[in-house]
């Protein structure tokens, strides 16, 4: 894919502690293509937000980039220095947490936050901003926009917060948005509400989306391609749907299994034994072996890497063509 | 399998939530009161799992507590094995308390951290006076550890060395303890992982077939409710709008709230599908629309809805609160 707009190569992230260098991100390589939205899943610990911020340059120190390279629209923006680094986030890349409280300021209108940022990164008069505003959050669907937006965050719903949250992520025209959990504070009928319009507004503004959550459902609902990540390593990446519904890798198939669905009557779901380990006793081989129903020998000794198989990517010793026993 | 083992009949629950009396007095304020559980009736069959579901501040955890007596019911009563709770004198109150117990959403808040896990799930047996002459508590929390998927050995851990899982298996052994017939569980699994999760549910599952457990399971995951539950009770500010049956529910759902919840959840097999947006937002429950309180949200509503408050009504299988259901509106 040459129209990538992003592109993250072998990115590691690393934080020295006093025991010693934790890998909390390890050789992650994927591509986001432009208009693309890209989920990204895994269990908490499993390094989807650091992935998120490293691209973002927000990684809080001691933790910093160790290795590889992260690329948007052919730039490298990973070794940026930081006035420069600013100035692509916010206006290149646009930001969505998970809690609208705190990404916004409780001691600002809405109005004061927008108009800022638009200016910041557009060349604007107050006039013209304040118009730009008033018709993002209008899109957004904050009912009665030209009123609202001299309100105070506190004097919003937490679903209209978030919504608030993506106009200004989008105000800038941002090429990428990053939303990291954006709907995982919300109740589910307005969860649904802020992925369609999330979706909605990106797919008009023409920005990528990396959509971090732990919620398959949601990924389904709203991404094209998925990421699998387990602790700190891709396991499989792939159009959604076959992802889904024939993955490949043995813990996307556990995932997978393990989630309740609406549909289906099931006795009993299929269970990963044990739990992700910690970052400090990462197994040697491949971080899934010793939770794999399938592991074998060399599963224990070598770590795999992730390899194209027909329509993805899979980072599974069984799918390498000669090292299965 | 008939036979009610919980029976809540029109039980309410209101909050005082004004402010303090020299504000009132000076802002000129009237005091103000929060319906957070608004004539509840519904009852629990021995050995079913009975699943309350709703979105946040539909008073879900409040008639979980009503239930297990941790907070006192305003109006209306709760009466455990035709036993009313409220009526008990203390002895045979502690008696009843035995037979049921509670599994809480947070693991890390719900276990105490300066405390073994042996004396943590010790605490019902020694506290209900159930170690019997000859028995050692020693042994029955071992049995109880392995029988939750952990080993014995871990008893003289403390909390804070197991992960989230670990330590919901050791809420679970705890309530096991005292050997009761009914766990509430509230929100046993959202703080959990989805592979934890499965494990969690899975072992919770073989725990009723095992000991005939009853459960009443409280969760706004829509698809966790529907792996575990018999029955449903759909709660939407403070009310009951719909009962069924597991199946009758997720397959033919009567309320328009149910209808719009069960669309609105994203699930895997649902990738790239049309969904109709949902309406608007919870409303605030210190002041609760008047009538039917999903009325604004309703596209069915129409003048009487906003007027009147509809009641349970029984629709075949289904119990339902709405006036568009009862009268073929829908």
């Amino acid at each position: 894919m040459s129209d990538a707009l992003l592109t993250v190569r072998d990115l590691v992230v690393e934080f020295p502690t006093r025991k010693g260098i934790l890998t909390a991100v390890d050789r992650v390589s994927f591509e986001i293509g432009r208009g693309e939205v890209l989920g990204v899943v895994g269990e908490s610990g499993a390094g989807k937000s650091m992935t998120g911020s490293a691209i973002i340059g927000l990684i809080e120190p001691p933790g910093h980039i160790a290795g590889g390279s992260i690329e948007l629209a052919g730039e490298r923006i990973d070794n940026l220095p930081l006035e420069a680094m600013r100035k692509v986030r916010g206006k290149r890349i646009g930001m969505v947490f998970q809690d609208p409280l705190t990404s916004l300021n409780p001691l600002y209108t809405i109005a004061e936050q927008l108009i800022e940022t638009i200016r910041t990164h557009l060349k604007l008069s107050e006039r013209d901003a304040r118009a730009r505003a008033i018709g993002l959050l209008d899109e957004v669907g904050i009912p009665a926009a030209s009123r609202r937006i001299d309100d105070y965050p506190h004097q919003f719903s937490g679903g209209m917060r978030q919504r608030v949250v993506i106009a200004l992520a989008l105000c800038a025209e941002p090429e990428l948005v990053i939303a990291d959990e954006p709907t995982t504070a919300l109740d589910v009928s307005v969860q649904s509400q802020i992925i369609d319009v999330l979706k909605n507004m990106c797919a008009e503004h023409g920005s990528s989306v990396m959509l971090i959550t732990h919620d398959m459902g949601v990924i389904a609902e709203a991404a094209d391609r998925v990421a699998v990540m387990y602790a700190g390593r891709l396991a499989e990446i792939g159009p959604v749907r076959d992802v889904i519904q024939d993955a490949r890798h043995p813990y996307t198939k556990g995932l997978m299994g393990s989630i309740p669905t609406l549909m289906h009557d099931s006795d009993r779901l299929t269970q990963i034994p044990g739990s992700m380990p910690r970052l400090t006793d990462i197994p040697p081989g491949c971080a899934f072996s010793p939770r794999c129903p399938k592991a074998f020998d060399r599963c224990f000794a070598e770590q795999p890497s992730c390899k194209a198989h027909e329509d993805r990517e899979v980072a599974c010793l069984l799918y390498d063509e000669g090292a299965r026993p | 399998m008939t036979e009610a083992l919980v029976n809540v009949e029109h039980l309410s629950r209101v909050f005082d939530v004004s402010k303090p009396w020299l504000n009132r007095v000076l802002e000129r304020d009237e005091k103000k009161f929060l319906v957070a559980v608004n004539d509840v009736t519904f009852e629990i069959r021995r050995g079913e799992t009975f699943a309350l579901v709703g979105e946040s501040g539909s008073g879900k955890s409040t008639i979980a507590k009503l239930i297990v007596g941790l907070i006192r019911p305003s109006g209306g009563q709760i009466s455990f094995d035709g036993k009313n709770v409220a009526t008990q004198g203390s002895s045979s109150m502690r008696q009843l308390r035995s037979r049921f117990q509670m599994i809480f959403q947070d693991p890390f808040a719900s276990l105490n951290p300066r405390w073994r896990v042996k004396d943590i799930i010790a605490e019902p047996i020694r506290t209900f006076g159930l170690e019997g002459e000859a028995v050692n508590w020693q042994k029955r929390v071992d049995e109880l550890l392995e029988t939750v998927g952990l080993s014995s050995g871990d008893g003289a851990k403390y909390p804070h060395e197991f992960s989230g899982g670990q330590r919901q298996r050791i809420a679970i052994a705890r309530a096991l303890s005292a050997q009761p017939e009914f766990i509430v569980c509230d929100e046993p699994t959202s703080a959990l992982d989805v592979s934890v999760q499965a494990q969690i549910l899975n072992l919770m599952r073989d725990l009723q077939d095992e000991y005939g457990l009853t459960y009443l399971f409280i969760s706004h995951d829509l698809s966790v409710v529907r792996h575990m539950a018999t029955r449903i009770g759909v709660l939407y500010l403070g009310r009951l709008v719909e009962v069924a049956e597991g199946k009758t529910l997720f397959k033919d759902p009567q309320h328009p709230y149910t209808k719009m919840l069960l669309d609105a959840v994203p699930d895997l097999e649902m990738t790239g599908r049309a969904r109709k947006p949902v309406e608007g937002e919870i409303p605030n429950p210190i002041d609760p629309p008047t009538g039917c309180a999903f009325h604004p949200r309703c596209a069915l509503a129409n003048e009487r809805c906003k007027s009147e408050k509809p009641e349970l009504k029984l629709h075949g299988t289904t119990e339902t609160a709405c006036f568009a259901v009862d009268e073929g509106r829908s």
